[in-house]
Formats: C-alpha cells, sequence, structure tokens
C-alpha cells in the first residue's frame, strides 16, 4: 500500500515538528539541563571519593544536570598531564582539579570564577591568603578553592619520645581546645628548641625525618622554614633577594637540623616520612594527618601516640606549608551556568562538613570559619590528635617561593630550587657563597616571560 | 559543459558502457601487489603520522613559543637552554647513562649469547626463554620492583648486605650511586634485547667457517676475533644505534626512581623536560628540552649507518 503525502498533511506535520522543537527546552525531562563532566582528583582515603560524589548527584537530580565524575590519581603526576593535555586540545572536562600552581600555569583557558568565590567570601568570610595569591590572577578568581586534596603541613610528633627524651609535653602545649591554648607555652615552641629536641632524638636512636629530596613534602617544610626565617628568593617585584644574611642563617641551621636526620631524606618522595614515622623508627615529621590515618590500620601502638601540632616559631613568625587545591572551569565549557551553580553548591559548609568526615580531617577549607568542623576535635585514638591540624593560634599558612609572582614562583616551586639549595650546601658540601650564586642564576631564569 | 566532457570520452561511449570499464580499472589497480602492500600499511602509516611525525613538528612549533604560547620567539628557549647550569649537567647526565648503559648492555648481551649459543640445542629454549623475562614485563613495573629493592630506607639490598656484616649503601640517596642504580636497571633490562640480537647472529654464521679455522689450528679466541665479530659487525651497530635511541629517551627508570633528584643529578632529558614542561608548565621550554636528543641521536645514527653500509658494499 502507498500512502499519499498530500499539501495538508505535510503542513500539519511540519506545524507539529516546528512545535516540538520550540517547546522541548520547556520540558524537564530526567536531564533536560544538559551535562556536567568532572575530572576530580583521586583521594587517597577510601570513601572520600563517595561522599564528593553524592554531594554532585543530589545537586545534578536536583537541577536535572546529569553529572559524570573521572577521579584522575595524581600518582606520576597524572592529572597534570590531563589538564595539560585538555588545555592543549581545547576540549574535555568542564570542570577540572587543579593541585598547586596549576590555576596559575593554565589561566588563560579557565573561566574567571569571581561570581563563585565573591558569593562564598560574603558567607564564609576570609579566605586563605595562599589560596588567593594562588588562584587570584590580576584581581580575578581563575578557580575555587575547595577542601579537598587540600593541605597543611603541620608537626606530627610522637608525643611519648618528645616526653621521654626531651621533656616537652606536646598534648600540654597543643591541647585539643583552641580556648585552652597558653601563649606562653606555645611561645616556648622555636626552631631552636626544635633542632634542640631533634638532636635529643636522634641521640636516643629515633631521628625526626624531614624529607630534602625535590617533591612538594620537601618543599613545603623548607618553605615554612625560610618564611619563619624571613629568607625570601624573589620578591613580589622580580628582585632576586636569596643573597641575604637571612639566606645564610637559615642554611646554616638547616647544617646542623639536617646532621640528625636519617641520611637517605635526600631521596625520599611525599611517602618516604610517612613510611619512617609509621615504622616506630622516627619521632616526628611534617605532614598532614594520612600518615597517622595509615598507620592507624598498619601500625597502631605508633598511631596512638602521634600528635598533630603547629610548626616551631623562627625570628619572624610561626609559618605551615599550605597547598590548596581548586576547581577550574574551563572557558571551553558548553555548560557554564550549571558548572558555576555546582561549585557554589560543593562549596557551601555542609557540602565543606561532608568532605572533611569523609577524608577523617585530612581535607581543610580554605575559610577559617570552617575548622570548627567536629571531626577534628573526634577522631582518634588519641582523641584530639589532629585538632591542631588545621592552622590556629598565631601559626601562619604560606606556600614556599612565596612573595613572587606566582608565575614566577611555580617555576621556582616545582623546581625545587630551594630544597636543592639545601641539598647542596648540606649534603653536597658546597660552600654558602657558591650555593647562593648557583641559586641566583637559577632564579634569575625562572623571570624569563 | 556536457558537450566538452563528452568529447574527451573515447569513442563517445555510453554511460552504461562506461561502468564495467571503471569496475574493471579499479580491480586491475586492487590486484597490484604495491598497492595491496600500500592498503595493508596505511594503518601503520597512520599511526606513525598521527603519533610519531604530527607530533615531532608540533613539539618543533612549540619549542618556539613563549612560556604563555601566545608569541612567537624563534629559537630563545634553546639559546637559553644552552646558559643554565643545570641543563649542561642534563646533557652530560644523559651522555653518561646513555654509552654506559649501552656498553654494558652490548658486553653482558654477547657474553650470554656466546654461552646460550654454546648449550645443547634442548636446553638452549629453556635458557632464552628465563632471559628474556626482564625484557618481556613492563618497564614500569620492573622498576617500581627495583625501587623497593633500593628503597632509602628499607631496601631489600641493604638488608642483604647488613646481614653479611657489611655497611649500608645510600642506593639512592647519593647522587652517584643512585647514578649508578639507575644505570644497572638499564642494563638489566635492555640487555636481553642484545641476547636475542646476537644470537640469531650467531646462528646465521656459517659453520663450515669455523671448521676451516678449527683445521688451520685457530684458537677460540681468534675464532671470535677474525670470524664471529666481522660477520656480526652489521648487527652489533644497528643493534647499538636502536639502544643508544631508546636509552638516550628513557623516562620510567630515573622518574621512577629518583625522579632527578638528589641535587637533580641523576635527570635525563626525558625527565627534566617533564619536569619543565609537565610539572612547571612551560611546555614550550620542555618541548626544547627534548628536541635537544634530536641532532645527538641523528648524528650517531648517521655514523652507525654509514659504517653499515660501507660494510654491506665491501660484502656486495
Amino acid at each position: 500500500m502507498r500512502s499519499r503525502a498530500t499539501r495538508r498533511t505535510v503542513l500539519k506535520n511540519a506545524a507539529l515538528a516546528f512545535a516540538a522543537g520550540i517547546t522541548a527546552p520547556y520540558v524537564r525531562g530526567a536531564y533536560a539541563a544538559g551535562k556536567l563532566t568532572l575530572g576530580c582528583w583521586d583521594h587517597w582515603v577510601p570513601g572520600a571519593n563517595s561522599a564528593l560524589t553524592k554531594i554532585c548527584n543530589e545537586w545534578g537530580e536536583k537541577n536535572k544536570v546529569e553529572v559524570h565524575i573521572d577521579y584522575i590519581t595524581s600518582q606520576g603526576e597524572k592529572d597534570k598531564l590531563t589538564a595539560a593535555a585538555e588545555a592543549q586540545a581545547g576540549t574535555g572536562h568542564d570542570i577540572m582539579s587543579h593541585r598547586d600552581w596549576n590555576v596559575q600555569i593554565h589561566q588563560r583557558l579557565l573561566e574567571p570564577l569571581d561570581d563563585v568565590v565573591g558569593q562564598l567570601i560574603k558567607q564564609y568570610g576570609p579566605i586563605s591568603p595562599v589560596a588567593e595569591y594562588l588562584a587570584k590572577i590580576k584581581g580575578t578568581w581563575r578557580g575555587v578553592p575547595t577542601a579537598v586534596g587540600s593541605q597543611v603541613k603541620p608537626c606530627q610528633s610522637r608525643f611519648d619520645l618528645y616526653q621521654e627524651h626531651c621533656g616537652i609535653d606536646l598534648r600540654a602545649m597543643f591541647p585539643a581546645d583552641e580556648s585552652k591554648y597558653d601563649k606562653a607555652k606555645i611561645d616556648t615552641w622555636t626552631w631552636d628548641v626544635y633542632l634542640d629536641s631533634a638532636q635529643k632524638l636522634h641521640k636516643a636512636g629515633f631521628p625526626v625525618g624531614l624529607p630534602m629530596g625535590q617533591t612538594s613534602d620537601a618543599v613545603d617544610w623548607v618553605g615554612a622554614l625560610f618564611m619563619s626565617f624571613g629568607a625570601v628568593l624573589i620578591d613580589e617585584k622580580d628582585n632576586i633577594k636569596v643573597n641575604s644574611d637571612e639566606t645564610r642563617t637559615v642554611l646554616e641551621y638547616l647544617k646542623k637540623l639536617m646532621a640528625v636526620n636519617p641520611p637517605e631524606v635526600y631521596a625520599w618522595d611525599d611517602a618516604g616520612n610517612n613510611r619512617w614515622i609509621i615504622s616506630g623508627k622516627g619521632s616526628g615529621i611534617m605532614n598532614p594527618p594520612s600518615s597517622w590515618a595509615v598507620a592507624k590500620r598498619d601500625n597502631p601502638t605508633v598511631a596512638e601516640k602521634l600528635w598533630t601540632h603547629a610548626m616551631p616559631r623562627g625570628p619572624k613568625g610561626r609559618f605551615v606549608g599550605q597547598l590548596p587545591q581548586f576547581y577550574g572551569l574551563w572557558a571551553f565549557s558548553k555548560n557554564k551556568p550549571a558548572a558555576k551553580d555546582l561549585l557554589l553548591h560543593m562549596s557551601q559548609r555542609e557540602s565543606m562538613q561532608e568532605l572533611v568526615e569523609a577524608s577523617i580531617g585530612y581535607d581543610l577549607p580554605s575559610f577559617k570559619s570552617m575548622y570548627d568542623f567536629p571531626t577534628w576535635k573526634v577522631v582518634g585514638p588519641p582523641v584530639g590528635t589532629v585538632y591542631s591540624y588545621p592552622p590556629r593560634g598565631d601559626e601562619q599558612t604560606s606556600i614556599a617561593a612565596a612573595p613572587a609572582r606566582a608565575e614566577v614562583g611555580a617555576q621556582i616551586y616545582n623546581q625545587a630550587i630551594n630544597t636543592v639549595m639545601v641539598s647542596k650546601f648540606t649534603q653536597g658540601n658546597e660552600k654558602l657563597d657558591d650555593v647562593i650564586k648557583w641559586a641566583e642564576r637559577e632564579l634569575e631564569g625562572t623571570l624569563r616571560v | 559543459m556536457a558537450d566538452i566532457v563528452q568529447s574527451w570520452l573515447p569513442g563517445g561511449l555510453s554511460e552504461t558502457a562506461k561502468a564495467p570499464i571503471r569496475k574493471r580499472g579499479l580491480r586491475r589497480l586492487m590486484r597490484r601487489h604495491s598497492m595491496i602492500a600500500f592498503l595493508m600499511c596505511l594503518p601503520l602509516i597512520a599511526i606513525v603520522v598521527g603519533l610519531i611525525i604530527y607530533p615531532a613538528f608540533y613539539s618543533i612549533y612549540l619549542s618556539m613559543l613563549n612560556k604563555a604560547q601566545t608569541r612567537f620567539i624563534g629559537l630563545s628557549n634553546f639559546t637559553y637552554l644552552l646558559s643554565r647550569d643545570v641543563f649542561w649537567m642534563v646533557v652530560r647526565q644523559s651522555a653518561i647513562f646513555a654509552l654506559s648503559a649501552v656498553l654494558f648492555k652490548a658486553l653482558i648481551g654477547l657474553i650470554t649469547a656466546h654461552l646460550i649459543n654454546n648449550l645443547p640445542a634442548k636446553g638452549q629454549r629453556k635458557w632464552r626463554g628465563m632471559l628474556l623475562v626482564p625484557w618481556v614485563i613492563p618497564l614500569a613495573l620492573s622498576s617500581l620492583g627495583w625501587w623497593w629493592l633500593f628503597d632509602p630506607t628499607h631496601s631489600a639490598f641493604n638488608w642483604f648486605l647488613q646481614l653479611l656484616g657489611f655497611e649500608e649503601i645510600p642506593w639512592l640517596s647519593d647522587p652517584y650511586w643512585a647514578r649508578f642504580s639507575v644505570i644497572l636497571v638499564n642494563v638489566w633490562y635492555g640487555a636481553p634485547f642484545f641476547l636475542i640480537m646476537y644470537l640469531a647472529a650467531l646462528k646465521s654464521v656459517p659453520e663450515q667457517l669455523y671448521e676451516a679455522a678449527s683445521i688451520d689450528g685457530a684458537s677460540a679466541w681468534q675464532k671470535f676475533v677474525h670470524i664471529t665479530l666481522p660477520m656480526m659487525q652489521n648487527i652489533i651497530a644497528i643493534t647499538v644505534l636502536f639502544s643508544l635511541i631508546v636509552t638516550f629517551a628513557n623516562f620510567d627508570i630515573v622518574q621512577i626512581m629518583t625522579a632527578g633528584g638528589p641535587r637533580n643529578m641523576t635527570h635525563v632529558f626525558a625527565t627534566y623536560s617533564f619536569l619543565l614542561g609537565i610539572r612547571s608548565g612551560d611546555l614550550p621550554l620542555g618541548a626544547a628540552t627534548s628536541l635537544f636528543m634530536f641532532p645527538i641521536l641523528a648524528i650517531a645514527a648517521v655514523f652507525i649507518l654509514r659504517g653499515v653500509r660501507k660494510r654491506g658494499r665491501e660484502i656486495g
């Protein structure tokens, strides 16, 4: 049978098709508002990824947006490789996790997010200066700071060994309640006292383990130490300042401190210090609570004696290395309004609290107003062990290479110029002046446009 | 217009008559060996163009851009690198790494190939299989295994050394021992390739030559120097060239075991390029670093291949 298409039926069908076409966007299907893809940092804490997925899916269902998350490991810098590939190709996820300096690196391809971050600052108050330094470029926010994977690297010490061999009661000095902090006691925790106790602990057969390789754990604690002594590599106006009395003082100090560290610290990667403390051989490291969490699983008797607390104070103050993570929205994303809304949702206090809880307190929001989450107070054993993980009291956050322009800082940090300098002096036994000259030449190279 | 087209057709064939000719032509074309060979190679050509030639040209282009990739700066990245101490250290280290690793791989390959060649045919296959294992395991995996053996704090080797009453060795924390360790792993991984190539070459040396030499009273050493080595010269040269290229461009071993440290003293071109390009976000400078390998390897290739051609002509 052949059907005949008359002029009347053609017109009728065309009218129906037109009507369907113009009304379709307003019909709310399961995913009527499109799709969003996220490339997120793969959390090392089991279950932490699920918390983020849950937060995103809840938002997706409510807003009729299909959310798809790819968790990308930072092992072997795979997350950075993926971001670099997407930036070169101009296509990929809508939202991408960016660790440390990656917002700087991809700034030209990242959507301004002033509206999102502005709203968060209005809601939660001042944001971490390190997050601002890394993600606010020429007055524009190019990334939203997140708690996921964000960390500081304070001291994590064996309180029993400090008590026994140095006579220092770390739990009394840094109790699990900020209102009980005694300024007079905390003021005694200085880099000089740290060196003295490190020497005693070395003598007792339990050295501290401070990495001096070229990865972030090493760069971060050395950066904080430099800050405490006022040693600057390059200032904000591109002046090379490494040749200073402060640098000489801090390097001389490090000569003494590194002598009481195990010799293998020069080869440690970011897991080296964790293994050191978990093994029970070490008395202290500078790290987020990841080492405590693994010790809890693998060596509970060590975990029970660990206490996270503030860094020592130097002549210019008390600094701790901070490494925030960000979410960036690629300029080539096709669903920017939805992405911004999701970013805002993910950054709400309730979401942050869920994330911190799922990571057993490892994730650290960039808003000080969120440091009162109960997780840090209640997790253990021992209860209160990570209470002082978020910077409290007079501890300030910092990042190695600051206050240099962030573009310059990215080069200094990633090429680990500070720790190579220290290694040349303390391990290679090169002359102090030669080391400083070498650093000057290297720093000069980081200033090229 | 139609008339003009018509005038080109011989004898003014109709459209229905043209179809079988076209079909026959296509069939004839497909029947040509060169055409079939080309079609069969096409996937490989596409892979080579897409994954080697295009990226190579793209990296040349990239190396001539500024850090933000917004401006053409000519050869500035290259001149900048030439003025850096660390870069020259990387050049020296790459040369030490590649030359010493290739030398030891060639030596070990030659010795083991001889040993296996002299085994009875029945046992040979077993040994060949076992000795090929390092080459068959994915390099990233075996490097990780080696890293555990050399682990700075809990090295299995050191545990064994201590058990025997010796001092611990700072395998990865001392820069010179670290260089030794990465070279050792490269030799362990690459020697089986030399072994298999040399074994194949040894098998192709005519037995009559050795018999004639034996009748003339030649010693084993004389047979090796005057028969085996000359007969193997070309395969040695090609194997060395191939291994030199692969070793020079090695990334996995150094990245996994030392990541270039301590004090940048184990960086090779590939790891330094990764540090500058991916970790520090200066892709053009990273591309320029990796391109420095090209002229060095090109010169080596020209010399080695010229020798191979010369010997080929002499034999011919």
